[in-house]
């Protein structure tokens, strides 16, 4: 008897165990079905994805495109500053140029101008000034490229010509840099107003990380009786120093495919000059302006090229910053 | 470190804030400088003919823009309606399931290296996959560049809203039985919903003012839109053709469609700042 109702007692827990072990699975499969719910997880994922098929699909429209060009031309496109859609003789040279040189001028006044605007705006202003300054400065982010394109070509261009570069020349015309008539566009007035377009994002950005540095750090130093600018030169800057670097590497992208600013005051004209007051040209203002000109398949497969050229050092400079800000992000969730 | 004297270092010191305050003042005056002169010249042009005649041709006073208006509401409702879909979603996928994967994380790399993107470059490409297949110029191929413009910027201030929900309010609507879609749909959207809608006012207020996707794929045209399926009159092509061009009353309706631009912009830039604060509250 006393075995019997042993063996009752173990099967009747064993049934229990089966029907609450069913159970558990019947719910357990319920639940997936309704809250992972595959569709909209799937749907969302191949919205993600459309992103990546986009990016692949430029490169290779891109590439499939300028093929003709280079076939035809191959390496000497890039070192060759030829541009005759008569002989169909195509080169990127002074493309490529003007598009460093204008760069590297905004880059030169853009950088240490936001540089010390943000020191400005975390360091020196009084908040009931900070809000305001930081907002206009935002702003003058919003603005769209073709206003300074406009402002530019009928404001800016007559005033550089009728006194920055006269004095420019004046005082500084043993340089080669600075000869030439003074035309008002030219390089360097591209140069200028796109350091005045990449000055907002630069600032906001190098303005956050001044703001990421400890106020202990800071507050040690003005104790030891250090300056404003000892503090932020020797401890600010120095602890923010990737930080900023990030900054300007974000600027230098902006500035390097930007098309309608310039194209209204660079003057293109296809030249490689010693002086910055000639005129020039960019491979995004070539594009925009001859593109309706290019009838031809090689002329239009050259347009394409240099089109894949900005691509290509675009997209190295982008994924550089990226890369960096990473790296950066992580090195604070070190600390 | 170096000896200085005092008196040097103070000086030194009173140079550099010197110079910070006059940079900082200098930025505020390009903004000013810039705004004076739009405004100044853009108020010139504007007139009851600006906003309800077509483009007349150099020398024949009583010319508008309305045309270009129409043509570029309509390329940006368009790239709205192509963008704010697949951006959300995708977003959604960045915060919701992709968040920790090799997936997610390459995508918001991705994403991150698209917005940087010379917006000349995503106009080649829609060049040579729509204009050059169907040989012709449209609105519609416009609207494609555009909406290419605004995909990544929305995906990535998508997911930074979503990111910003707490997750106890996942886990109870979770734990009430919702699936995850309602969740998403009824929990996250809510909750974030002035962040997601600064996120889409900025894309548009971004691709208002785009030129150079549009050299290659809508263009312009002095006629009314008919059909998005041929060239479009668009606002910011009209200014570019109209200052290059040599004529006097061409330029000042330049002017005056520049004046109409930057109000919008600036507008739905302002606007979104409300909304965020209003939200706050």
């Amino acid at each position: 008897m006393a075995i019997n109702y042993e063996k009752k007692i173990q099967r009747e827990q064993w049934e229990l165990k089966q029907a609450s072990f069913s159970s558990h699975a019947r719910l357990k499969k319920e639940s997936r079905v309704f809250k992972e719910d595959p569709f909209f997880r799937y749907l969302s994922a191949l919205c993600a994805s459309f992103i990546l098929v986009i990016m692949l699909g430029i490169l290779i429209e891109l590439y499939r495109h300028s093929h003709l060009s280079i076939t035809t031309f191959g390496i000497k496109f890039i070192y060759t500053s030829a541009w005759d859609p008569v002989k169909k003789e195509f080169g990127a040279l002074a493309s490529i140029y003007g598009t460093l040189i204008s760069t590297l001028i905004a880059m030169l006044i853009a950088v240490p101008l936001s540089l010390v605007i943000s020191l400005f705006l975390t360091e020196l202003a009084p908040p009931i000034i900070t809000k305001p300054v930081g907002y206009a400065i935002e702003l003058l982010a919003a603005i769209p490229s073709i206003i300074y394109g406009m402002w530019g070509l009928f404001v800016f261009a007559p005033f550089m010509s009728g006194y920055i570069q006269p004095a420019l020349s004046n005082n500084l015309g043993f340089l080669p840099l600075f000869q030439g008539p003074p035309m008002g566009i030219g390089i360097l007035t591209a140069g200028i107003i796109l350091s005045f377009m990449i000055l907002p994002f630069i600032t906001a950005m190098m303005r956050d990380v001044f703001k990421m540095v400890p106020a202990v750090v800071k507050e040690s130093a003005y104790g030891m009786g250090a300056t404003t600018w000892e503090v932020t030169s020797k401890v600010t800057m120095r602890y923010g120093l990737s930080g900023l670097v990030g900054a300007s590497f974000l600027g230098l992208g902006r500035a390097i495919g930007e098309t309608m600013a310039v194209t209204f005051v660079i003057g293109n004209y296809r030249q490689i000059s010693a002086s910055l007051f000639s005129a020039g040209n960019t491979i995004a203002s070539t594009l925009a302006n001859e593109f309706a000109e290019a009838t031809e398949p090689l002329y239009l497969s050259s347009l394409l090229q240099l089109g894949l050229i900005l691509f290509l050092i675009t997209i190295m400079i982008q994924a550089l910053t990226q890369l960096w800000l990473i790296r950066i992000q992580k090195g604070i969730g070190k600390l | 470190m170096k000896e200085r004297s005092n008196f040097l270092r103070r000086v030194l010191d009173w140079v550099i804030k010197i110079v910070a305050t006059l940079s900082a003042l200098f930025g505020i005056m390009i903004l000013i400088w810039i705004l004076f002169e739009v405004g100044r010249r853009g108020a010139q042009a504007m007139s009851f003919n600006f906003f309800t005649k077509l483009p007349t041709p150099p020398g024949v006073p009583g010319g508008g823009v309305a045309n270009a208006i129409v043509g570029s509401l309509a390329m940006v409702a368009l790239a709205g309606f192509i963008s704010v879909p697949i951006g959300l979603l995708a977003g959604v996928y960045l915060s919701e399931f992709g968040k920790d994967t090799k997936f997610g994380s390459s995508v918001k790399f991705v994403i991150s290296v698209m917005m940087g993107i010379p917006s000349i470059i995503l106009g080649l490409f829609i060049y040579t996959l729509v204009v050059i297949p169907t040989k012709h110029f449209s609105g519609y191929a416009g609207a494609l560049a555009l909406a290419l413009i605004m995909i990544p910027i929305i995906a990535r201030t998508s997911e930074d809203m979503l990111t910003l929900v707490p997750n106890s309010l996942r886990e109870s609507a979770l734990a009430l039985g919702a699936p995850r879609w309602k969740v998403i749909i009824q929990i996250l959207f809510r909750s974030a919903k002035a962040g997601l809608i600064t996120g889409v006012i900025l894309a548009v207020a971004r691709v208002s003012g785009e030129t150079a996707p549009l050299l290659f794929t809508a263009l312009n045209s002095p006629y009314w839109m008919r059909s998005l399926n041929q060239p479009t009159a668009n606002l910011t092509m009209t200014i570019f053709n109209y200052a290059m061009s040599p004529y006097r009353d061409w330029q000042r309706i330049a002017w005056g469609a520049s004046l109409l631009i930057v109000i919008v912009v600036l507008a739905l830039n302002i606007f979104t700042r409300f909304i965020l604060r209003e939200s706050k509250r």
